[in-house]
């Protein structure tokens, strides 16, 4: 169920961004699903409306299908709202070393800087950092938490 | 009964200048004399051995005059202590001994000591000078044989009195042993407060047993991973300051800090030579992390592996000419060893799991390192050619080992579960028997052993 609509959401980005290329002078807010209550392009847009996070396996930082469909989603919003820049930071679970989750984290935010790069989103505009496994946002040690640690998360700055 | 005396007592010296002079300190207190020549020992601990009895020593409280009498208590429960945490001797209740009140110039009733089961005996005394230093004498005794195997004596301030007390547990150390000891050294590590998807870490030292514990940084920028000069008072560690995660190098005495290198990425898992005048790290690039080596005194720096991979957690051998890492360039993390300069790397650990966290022993024998299993975290050792794994610990959470300067001792941090948990530092001996709390003010972590000072 959530796949279909995962990859539903990447056809309606990839339609919006063709839109998008046409109307860029105009001003036009993206046509993203979502709460039309919060600010067109404030960063709350971005966090609730596009998603400012994605997540990996264990050890991994190759990008499944519902990342591409956020960092589609992410490029597009970018590409509109020209003046951020971003910062990717990239994470680690806990259940790992010290030394191989700072590069792992870093692993992790390359990935996701290369797939916007390839969407078109000027390497100027972005930098990278990792906090490896320093920085968790969920606390139990379950795999419920591991797994929302395992992200990189976009950080807009610059407005 | 007295000691020959030939000794430059200790000027005073503020707590700043105490790092700067620790080895001269040492060198200036060496004493000496011996009533009889200690040149051989009937009593001596082998510890090559994989299980060790401890030894029954006898550590009669020492005899302190006027102001120093409680510190005089204090050394000897130090000493005591210490040989204790070692796993390799069993100091007797002092409740026990039957022969009380003694101070350093008491001549032993051997056949008291026999009865309580004593193989070695420490007597001593602590005296107020004139100048404001305190004295210090003791002498350790082979109870079967009737006689001094050493006598010394020492000046120092009262404020050094736990050096002192682990000067002379290192000097019982090495007479029963026959190696050098570890306990007057220190250990660098991260202080952890707050909660766990918030820590605060500081950079921070302590005493080996865990006392005074001073910081070096306030907390305001994520540090981790710090390891001490083998030969100076210098720390390399990786900071976040600045929002550019660097490795740095700090000098404990004078709190003065520098980025080590102009590279264009984050460095991270540094760690000193041997001879403590270059640095390796790794360098992130893109997806990639590789081994560098950068000499402090011409700041030049060498890349040393070139692969699409993570390089990381390098450390020498003790001879320098070669250096094992982790790298995941083989599909998962294991250990490699290769030769300084970069070139032939040989993959060394083939046991279920991945490996990291690699550390090659002083004595160059051991590589201790972290094992992943089934989500159980180990601290183990292996021989450099990649033969005789053996696991010391295995648990929840094991991590991050590093040797004690005679190369006899790990000390590494292992966290607990729960979102309370989080880590501490302990110490497990090579027979993975004697397992031992460190006790810290906070949570800690990365714990990495200063030499010992002589």
């Amino acid at each position: 169920m959530s796949k279909t609509l995962f990859a539903r959401g990447a056809r309606f980005a990839a339609v919006v961004a063709v839109c998008l290329v046409a109307a860029a002078c105009s001003q036009t807010r993206p046509e993203l699903s979502g709460n039309s209550s919060v600010a067109a392009g404030s960063g709350q847009d971005f966090v609730v409306n596009v998603g400012d996070r994605v997540f990996f396996l264990n050890n991994q930082s190759s990008l499944d299908g519902s990342a591409r469909a956020v960092l589609d989603k992410q490029a597009v919003w970018l590409k509109h709202y020209k003046n951020y820049s971003i910062t990717i930071e990239g994470h680690a679970d806990e259940r790992g070393t010290r030394q191989y989750n700072i590069a792992l984290g870093a692993r992790r935010a390359a990935a996701v800087r290369e797939y916007l790069v390839a969407k078109g989103i000027s390497p100027s505009r972005i930098k990278t950092i990792s906090y490896g496994k320093e920085r968790p946002v969920a606390v139990c040690n379950a795999n419920s938490c591991w797994s929302q640690n395992r992200r990189a998360v976009t950080v807009l700055s610059g407005r | 009964m007295s000691f020959v005396m030939r000794l430059n007592p200790m000027r005073k010296t503020g707590v700043k200048q105490l790092w700067r002079r620790a080895c001269r300190f040492v060198a200036a207190a060496v004493a000496v004399a011996a009533l009889s020549q200690p040149a051989y020992a009937l009593i001596e601990l082998d510890i090559t051995q994989g299980n060790v009895e401890p030894m029954p020593i006898a550590i009669s409280p020492f005899a302190g005059s006027g102001l120093q009498e409680d510190v005089a208590g204090q050394i000897s429960s130090v000493v005591a202590a210490d040989l204790q945490r070692s796993g390799l001797f069993r100091p007797i209740d002092p409740a026990a001994h039957i022969q009380q009140g003694m101070n350093v110039g008491t001549m032993p009733r051997f056949g008291d000591w026999r009865t309580i089961g004593s193989q070695a005996l420490v007597t001593g005394s602590i005296a107020q000078q004139a100048n404001g230093q305190i004295r210090a004498e003791f002498r350790l005794w082979d109870v079967f044989a009737g006689q001094q195997l050493i006598g010394q004596q020492f000046f120092t301030t009262p404020e050094n009195w736990r050096r002192l007390a682990h000067i002379i547990s290192d000097a019982i150390y090495q007479r029963l042993t026959g190696e050098k000891g570890y306990f007057d050294t220190r250990v660098v590590f991260i202080d952890e407060s707050g909660p766990k998807d918030a820590r605060r870490k500081r950079l921070a030292i302590m005493d080996q047993d865990g006392a005074n514990v001073r910081y070096l940084t306030r907390g305001d920028d994520l540090v981790l991973t710090p390891r001490f000069s083998p030969v100076s008072q210098e720390v390399t560690y990786m900071s976040y300051v600045g929002g550019n995660p660097q490795v740095y190098l700090f000098n404990i005495e004078t709190g003065q800090r520098e980025v080590l290198g102009n590279f264009p990425g984050m460095t991270f898992a540094p760690r000193f030579s041997p001879d403590g005048q270059k640095v390796i790290m790794s360098l992130q690039q893109g997806s990639n992390a590789n081994l560098y080596l950068m000499d402090l005194r011409t700041r030049r720096t060498t890349r040393l592996t070139n692969t699409a991979a993570i390089d990381t957690s390098p450390s020498f051998s003790p001879d320098g000419r070669q250096v094992v890492f982790e790298s995941d360039r083989g599909g998962s993390q294991q250990l490699y060893v290769m030769n300084s300069n970069g070139s032939g790397a040989t993959r060394i650990s083939f046991g279920p799991g991945q490996y990291s966290t690699p550390v090659w022993s002083p004595r160059g024998d051991l590589i201790a390192f972290t094992k992943v299993h089934q989500g159980r975290f180990m601290i183990g050792v292996i021989r450099p050619d990649g033969k005789g794994e053996r696991i010391l610990t295995e648990g929840y959470h094991n991590e991050g080992p590093a040797w004690s300067p005679n190369g006899r001792v790990l000390t590494f941090f292992r966290d607990t579960v729960g979102d309370q948990g989080g880590p501490q530092v302990w110490t497990v001996d090579l027979t993975g028997y004697n397992e031992q709390l460190v006790q810290t003010p906070n949570y800690a972590s990365d714990p990495a052993w200063s030499p010992l000072l002589d």
